[in-house]
């Protein structure tokens, strides 16, 4: 049963007041609260079993190294990929896009090649190519995008040719709110013999998560985004593509055989972990999957869907005056991202006005300037949704924006 | 009401609904551009400087209030002052605005400019408030924004 008032009480921070006001926490695009649960598993891991892994033979070291790769488990099964040695664990999503584009790229990125990205694409899924692109001498396309912030797949067929090496989009766009087709994009680009890229930092914490359905070759998500800790992302790769890939870095842990003059490399995917990883965090990842896995990720996207609709309505009703609100208006490709820009109310004073009613929202251009930019805008206020909102929190937030453009144009008072 | 006055003044909502010195002026010495990345702030500030003294300039750009009124504020506290003047206020105006709790600052010499004072309490707005005065500076100071029209 999904109860969200149940849910609430097991996030310790949903109770805080900001200025004497409950807190609206709508920044959920940036990073999400964390449940008891994954905090508590993270205490249990310091407290109780904290170890290295994969290096003793000790009671901890070996618990400790049960735990790791139990998380590692969780989060291949959340994706429902085929087999958890496909599962990378990184930092965040930025760190598997630069892996993808170092271990990957630089063998099979050639002069005159292409990759063919969005225009909604986050800096991280973007700027790799860009250098990607300088080093090899191969060009960046994008996808055009219409009016309502959806990509035209009209156009993709004549994009995507023999040359395209790399179609890489983003699964929702962490601005717009768009949820794109990113299994169609990858049948277009295998049809070419192009791999496809799934940037899932805003889609794996929202909606089910199927590898193998969306047959994707690679995916990158961040474990901050989905009620886990920061300092822990993952990146799944083809089984065959991920056997290819020369290691980013070198040292321990990522060795099977070491000589003064060379070395081996460990199997999947501890190949593409050198050092001693972040444990603990993964751990909490672990449990954050078990969190998510519990309320079911069918359940966690209705419930956002209805949140969408409604603030939707509740926008449209309030006809705010100059106001722009950004994205898809069908809920059905949109999740709960909610960018806006009023003509002449800045979007930091809104912020800042906001915050001061206890509402946590993000301002500026999210990571994604160009796209911003094209809007014909230099900021939007985003508010974004989880699964411990409300259709109140809603209102609070449609009334606090009301508010503020009143406070801001007719003065205070 | 909800205790923003201290941020939003009514001098500063006047100043951003009506910025003073705002647009272009006739003989620009100096000119440079400011721009926030964080928040997409930008301006454009223009000066005709003369025996040491800031005798006309004017800002275009886009900016919360806080960086359209500051930059307007300054417009007027500064047209007919020496340069010398000019780095002392951005001195002063810089340690008011980033100063702890507590700390004092040169309320005599900030004039009016200290209206924008409560400005230390919002780390986050501290840039907004900063920026036309970075780009005063960068307007007298770096080569490569010098335009001179003589
Ligand atoms: C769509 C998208 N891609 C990538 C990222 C990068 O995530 P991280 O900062 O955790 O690496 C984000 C985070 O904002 C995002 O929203």
């Amino acid at each position: 049963m999904f109860n969200v008032e149940k849910i609430r009480d097991d996030f310790p921070i949903l109770s805080k007041n900001v200025y004497g006001n409950p807190l609206v926490y709508l920044d959920n695009a940036a990073t999400s609260q964390k449940p008891r649960q994954v905090i508590d598993a993270l205490v249990d891991y310091y407290e109780n079993y904290n170890a290295n892994v994969h290096r003793g033979v000790h009671t901890l070291s070996m618990e400790a190294t049960d735990k790791f790769e139990e998380a590692r488990e969780k989060v291949a099964t959340f994706i429902n990929s085929e087999s958890s040695d496909l599962v990378v664990w990184t930092r965040n999503a930025s760190e598997g896009l630069n892996l993808i584009a170092y271990s990957w790229g630089e063998d099979n990125v050639h002069e005159g090649d292409e990759i063919l990205l969005t225009p909604m694409e986050h800096h991280s899924n973007l700027v790799p190519w860009q250098e990607l692109a300088r080093r090899k001498n191969a060009v960046i396309k994008f996808i055009p995008m219409r009016e309502n912030g959806t990509l035209d797949m009209d156009k993709v067929d004549d994009l995507i040719t023999e040359r395209t090496v790399l179609v890489s989009a983003v699964h929702m766009s962490n601005a717009l709110g768009t949820i794109n087709s990113v299994r169609e994009l990858g049948q277009k680009a295998h049809q070419q013999g192009a791999k496809i890229l799934v940037d899932g930092a805003q889609s794996v914490p929202h909606m089910p998560t199927n590898v193998q359905e969306l047959d994707c070759d690679f995916l990158v998500f961040s474990g901050h985004k989905m009620l886990g800790p920061t300092g822990i992302g993952a990146l799944y790769v083809k089984r065959d593509i991920l056997n290819t890939m020369e290691p980013f870095l070198m040292g321990g842990e990522m060795v099977l055989e070491v000589s003064y003059e060379e070395a081996s490399w460990a199997d999947l995917p501890m190949r593409f972990e050198a050092g001693t990883p972040n444990i603990a965090d993964s751990i909490g990842l672990g449990s954050a999957v078990d969190y998510l896995n519990d309320l079911g990720m069918e359940n966690v996207r209705t419930h956002e869907k209805n949140l969408t609709s409604y603030a939707l309505n509740k926008f449209k009703e309030a006809d705010l005056d100059g106001m722009d609100l950004f994205g898809p208006d069908d809920p059905e490709v949109r999740g709960g991202v909610f960018s806006f820009n009023t003509v002449d109310v800045h979007p930091h004073d809104l912020g800042t006005f906001l915050d001061r009613m206890g509402i946590a929202v993000r301002t500026g251009h999210h990571c994604a300037m160009p796209l911003v930019r094209s809007l014909g805008v230099a900021a939007t206020v985003r508010a974004s949704f989880y699964l411990y909102n409300t259709e109140r929190e809603v209102d609070i937030l449609v009334d606090g924006v009301t508010e503020a453009l009143r406070y801001f144009r007719d003065g205070s008072k | 009401m909800y205790d923003l006055e201290d941020l939003y003044q009514e001098i500063v909502m006047d100043h951003n609904r009506r910025p003073r010195n705002f647009g272009e002026i006739k003989n620009p010495t100096n000119s440079a551009n400011g721009f926030n990345p964080l928040c997409g702030d930008q301006i454009t500030l223009q000066l005709h400087l003369k025996d040491g003294l800031v005798s006309d300039l004017a800002f275009i750009g886009v900016g919360c209030a806080i960086s359209k009124s500051s930059a307007s504020m300054m417009t007027e506290e500064l047209k007919g002052k020496t340069l010398d003047h000019a780095e002392n206020l951005f001195e002063a105006f810089r340690k008011m605005i980033t100063r702890n709790p507590g700390d004092s600052y040169d309320s005599d010499l900030l004039g009016d400019l200290e209206i924008l004072q409560g400005v230390s309490r919002y780390p986050a707005r501290i840039k907004c408030a900063t920026l036309a005065w970075h780009t005063l500076h960068s307007a007298i100071h770096d080569e490569n924004n010098v335009v001179s029209t003589e």
